[in-house]
């Protein structure tokens, strides 16, 4: 009955992408209603099994088949359904489900809708093999999937070459957080001789890693590579922003709500591994710190509606990864589930603008768009809000919690934080101000069609708004139902805090700070109504900035340049004189070849002497030699 | 007295052949073959293997060279019909003939007997009735092949010497 | 009774189907008629018959002769296909000469 379901939960996506992909071509919505159908069987069972753990409060493992046996080093092909996959299947389909009905309508006059929702279903399809995965193999070939399905979307429109090269970017930068993903996972199976979280789990809990501590260090280490790859951390952040090329629901989904987050999913499913290792964990702390502080000066200064999100992206998971490297895992997986609904929100409502505006993504361009939009405008304002942490929205609770775990365990990392957090308030609200308010700057055919989107668009915002703002219910201060849900599955649940002076201090300060943040936006953007400058106008530091601290350059001088000089070194000596070499030994074959090619006459005679004398030749060696 | 015969017969094996080799003119290289099969027969009945002679002088003698001396006829060929014949054919055949002959003879020479004397024991081996049962008890399978081997060979001859009237008359549709 | 191979033994006889093979190999050396170069491949075919035929009576052994009534028949097969495309042949190129067969040749 379980496996049935987990079975049809998994599959369906790939039925949807099959069908999709094969029978859905030139068939108009066709495709659109298959992928959603899809994606909300996938969702129903998640709702179904989720009741029945939440009650029994029992995992469900699935053994399907033993996949592979190395000597005593066993892997089996097999899922573990507990608290943690569950809560991840839930917004992963739910979100997904949303996204799919979202994009019926985004993408109507698109002629590949059918390759575009084949796709996004197998994305979802690895998605749920990624999170459902008893071992890190299984998860590694959702990872993997996920990557792939990521790099076909984002390079959709592929006939725009920017587009492509930037899904070849995303694909090579997250290859190379793979590269150590993978390594990880070698080290791990050297070290424990198993790569099943149960297994392992119960191998740290005997001791058994102790004496191999530096080991394990290493392999967490080249995890946290595999995740800042996968989940856009300092230095591999570069390609998120990037990714933006793919349509704006494929943003919405893959590269803000799900598949960013599997780094932090794969962290969290390995919290025990990761206690261990202390030092990694500072790692992990500073790099999401800083990941966060410095994605949020960038984000103040970008004009493209979408750059701005993905930059806001970049720093919410920076915050997400502190909360992890300070051992608060649970505060972490609230941050991605309350961040994975108003960033899907932001991102399908800026779809909904550069609808509206027929693919204008410069906010400069835009503005007084809320008396057209009304519900773009509303559903975007509460995610807004929810972003910045304006209680009670959802992302009040969320965020607090990370600046107050932050605060307790080391104050330089909750300077950032906060700093990032202000910073957060006002780049969400220049972003707002500036598009959905003041006078209309757009050309004047923009502003005769401008007109709110229809339902397949405006149903998911109101959904993901109203989640938006209710989401941090799942964990208010002091009544944690996520704490206590997720407690099986965590190792060590850091104690819960309080709701002391400090505590309320804390949270009157991040309220303070986001309305400091909201206030200076209100103040530039309202009051003096000033627009960002255009882009041959920016100088000094500020242009550094707008340049995204040139970052992409940097990597461009010290990685790129010298393998393409490399690689014409190779082009331009080695592979002629190789050829030389290879063509000299065909030449050497081809003039044999001719010589022998005589002794092909087509005269019979000729062929039966040689016939003779090899018969004689034969029975010279038969009788004579041998 | 069995010797005499031997020397005889086998003069005339490899007189025979010989001319069959050499004659110019395929009727005569015929009449040559078949006087040499006679020969081969009379080595078989030498060897006591009755059963054997005759089967021999039915199939070869008979059946086979009546088969070509029709074929012969029926292309009408006389003897002129090689009329060229490079010397380089005639020393490569030589050289051919005398070089197998002395590596097999020699060969021949060089190997020693398995068996060092030949004893008789006197009994019956190649009667006709033993080798029926031989043929049918031991190699029934192989027998059946060989029927439908001579079966295929018939059905393919009819097939390839028949004149292809039904080709020629959709080539010149086509 | 004495038998033969009492008189002159195995070896004349292994001497002779010897040169009879040989005598094969020559005419199918020397000659260009498709029909003769047959009938030498039927000479070399008798020898080894007769090398047979020694040997199952020196080893008295009924196999050989066996053996031998089979090559017979393959024999007689190979002449019934052989002389079809012999004459398959001479109603094409209008000779039998198998010098003139280089329609093949690459």
């Amino acid at each position: 009955m379980e496996t049935t379901f987990v079975l049809l939960l998994l599959l369906s996506p790939f039925v949807g992408f099959l069908s999709a992909l094969f029978f859905a071509k030139n068939k108009g919505n066709l495709a659109g209603y298959i992928g959603t159908t899809a994606v909300f069987v996938s969702f129903v069972f998640t709702v179904l099994l989720f009741n029945q753990v939440n009650t029994t409060k029992n995992p469900i493992h699935i053994h399907l088949f033993e996949w592979m046996q190395l000597v005593d080093f066993k892997i089996n092909f097999s899922f573990l359904l507990d608290q943690l996959s569950l809560l991840w299947l839930l917004f992963v389909t739910g979100i997904g489900t949303l996204i799919h009905l979202y994009s019926i309508s985004y993408l109507h006059d698109d002629e590949n809708r059918h390759k575009y929702f084949s796709y996004l279903n197998l994305f979802l399809f690895f998605m749920i093999l990624l999170v459902i995965g008893s071992n890190l193999l299984i998860l590694f070939i959702g990872w993997e999937g996920v990557g792939l399905c990521s790099y076909l979307l984002i390079g959709f429109w592929h006939t725009n070459q920017n587009y492509n090269d930037a899904a070849k970017k995303a694909f090579i930068m997250n290859r190379i957080g793979d590269l150590g993903f993978l390594i990880g996972i070698f080290i791990l199976g050297y070290v424990f001789n198993t790569l099943d979280f149960v297994e392992l789990k119960q191998a740290v809990i005997a001791g058994n890693a102790y004496s191999q501590l530096e080991w394990v260090g290493l392999a967490t280490l080249c995890l946290f590579i595999g995740a800042t790859g996968k989940s856009a951390q300092l230095p591999l952040f570069t390609w998120l922003p990037d990714a933006m090329a793919g349509p704006t629901p494929v943003s919405a989904l893959i590269h803000a709500a799900t598949m960013v987050t599997a780094g932090i999913f794969m962290i969290t499913r390995l919290d025990f591994m990761f206690d261990l290792t202390p030092a990694v964990q500072d790692l992990m702390a500073y790099v999401g710190a800083f990941t966060a502080l410095l994605a949020a000066t960038i984000a103040c200064f970008q004009n493209d509606i979408k750059k701005v999100l993905a930059y806001s992206t970049v720093s919410q998971l920076g915050l997400m990864f502190l909360a992890l490297g300070l051992g608060a895992y649970q505060v972490a997986v609230f941050h991605v589930i309350t961040h994975a609904f108003f960033k899907a929100c932001l991102f399908l409502g800026s779809g909904s603008v550069i609808h509206g505006m027929h693919g204008e993504q410069d906010i400069r361009n835009m503005g007084g768009l809320r008396h057209k939009m009304k519900t773009t405008h509303i559903t975007f304002a509460i995610s807004t809000l929810a972003i910045s942490g304006i209680p009670p929205l959802a992302g009040f609770f969320s965020k607090d919690e990370i600046l107050l775990v932050a605060f307790h365990e080391n104050t330089l990392l909750w300077i950032i934080a906060a700093i990032a957090s202000i910073l957060t308030a006002y780049y969400m609200f220049r972003l707002l101000f500036l598009t959905f308010y003041g006078t209309f700057r757009g050309t004047e055919k923009q502003a005769k069609e401008l007109c709110e989107s229809d339902g397949f668009i405006t149903f998911p915002l109101v959904v993901l708004a109203v989640l938006a703002a209710v989401g941090g219910a799942i964990s208010i201060p002091g009544n944690s139902w996520l704490e206590n849900y997720l407690k099986p599955v965590l190792s060590q649940a850091t104690e819960a805090h309080h709701l002391d002076a400090t505590t309320l201090t804390l949270m009157a300060t991040a309220v303070v700070g986001a309305l400091i943040g909201l206030g200076i936006a209100f103040f530039k953007f309202i009051k003096r109504e000033e627009v960002p400058m255009t882009d041959d106008r920016i100088i000094g530091f500020t242009s550094l900035i707008y340049d995204k601290y040139k970052i992409d350059e940097i990597y461009d001088f010290i990685i790129v340049k010298p393998i393409n000089l490399l690689g014409s070194f190779g082009k331009n000596v080695i592979e002629p004189n190789l050829s030389k070499m290879i063509f000299s030994v065909d030449a050497i074959t081809d003039s044999l070849g001719n010589q022998g090619k005589k002794l092909h006459n087509g005269n019979l005679g000729f062929y039966l002497f040689a016939f003779v004398f090899g018969l004689c030749a034969t029975v010279y060696y038969l009788f004579f030699i041998r | 007295m069995g010797e005499i015969i031997f020397y005889f017969l086998a003069a005339i094996t490899l007189g025979t052949a010989f001319l069959t080799v050499l004659s110019r003119n395929p009727i005569h290289s015929a009449i040559y073959l078949v006087i040499c099969f006679f020969s081969i027969a009379g080595h078989y009945l030498l060897l006591n293997a009755q059963f054997l002679a005759i089967v021999h002088i039915i199939v070869y003698s008979g059946a086979i060279m009546i088969l070509m001396l029709f074929t012969i006829m029926l292309m009408n060929l006389h003897a002129n019909l090689e009329k060229y014949k490079p010397t380089m054919i005639n020393l490569g055949a030589t050289v051919g003939f005398c070089l197998l002959g002395l590596i097999l003879i020699s060969g021949l020479m060089h190997t020693k007997p398995v068996v060092e004397s030949y004893y008789y024991g006197g009994e019956d081996f190649q009667s006709i009735n033993v080798l029926g049962q031989v043929l049918m008890n031991d190699y029934v399978v192989p027998f059946e092949f060989v029927s439908v081997l001579l079966l295929v060979a018939m059905i393919g001859a009819v097939l390839i010497s028949k004149k292809d009237t039904v080709k020629k008359d959709t080539i010149k549709k086509a | 009774m004495e038998t033969i191979l009492q008189e002159i033994g195995i070896e004349t006889y292994l001497y002779l189907s010897a040169l009879l093979f040989c005598i094969g190999v020559f005419g199918l050396l020397l000659r260009r008629n498709a029909i003769v170069m047959f009938m030498s491949i039927e000479i070399m075919l008798n020898a080894v018959n007769l090398m047979l035929v020694a040997f199952s009576t020196f080893h008295q052994d009924a196999a050989g002769q066996v053996f031998v009534f089979f090559s017979m028949a393959v024999a007689a097969a190979e002449v019934a296909v052989g002389l079809a495309v012999i004459v398959a042949i001479f109603r094409n190129i209008g000779s039998i000469d198998v010098d003139q067969l280089k329609n093949l040749k690459g």
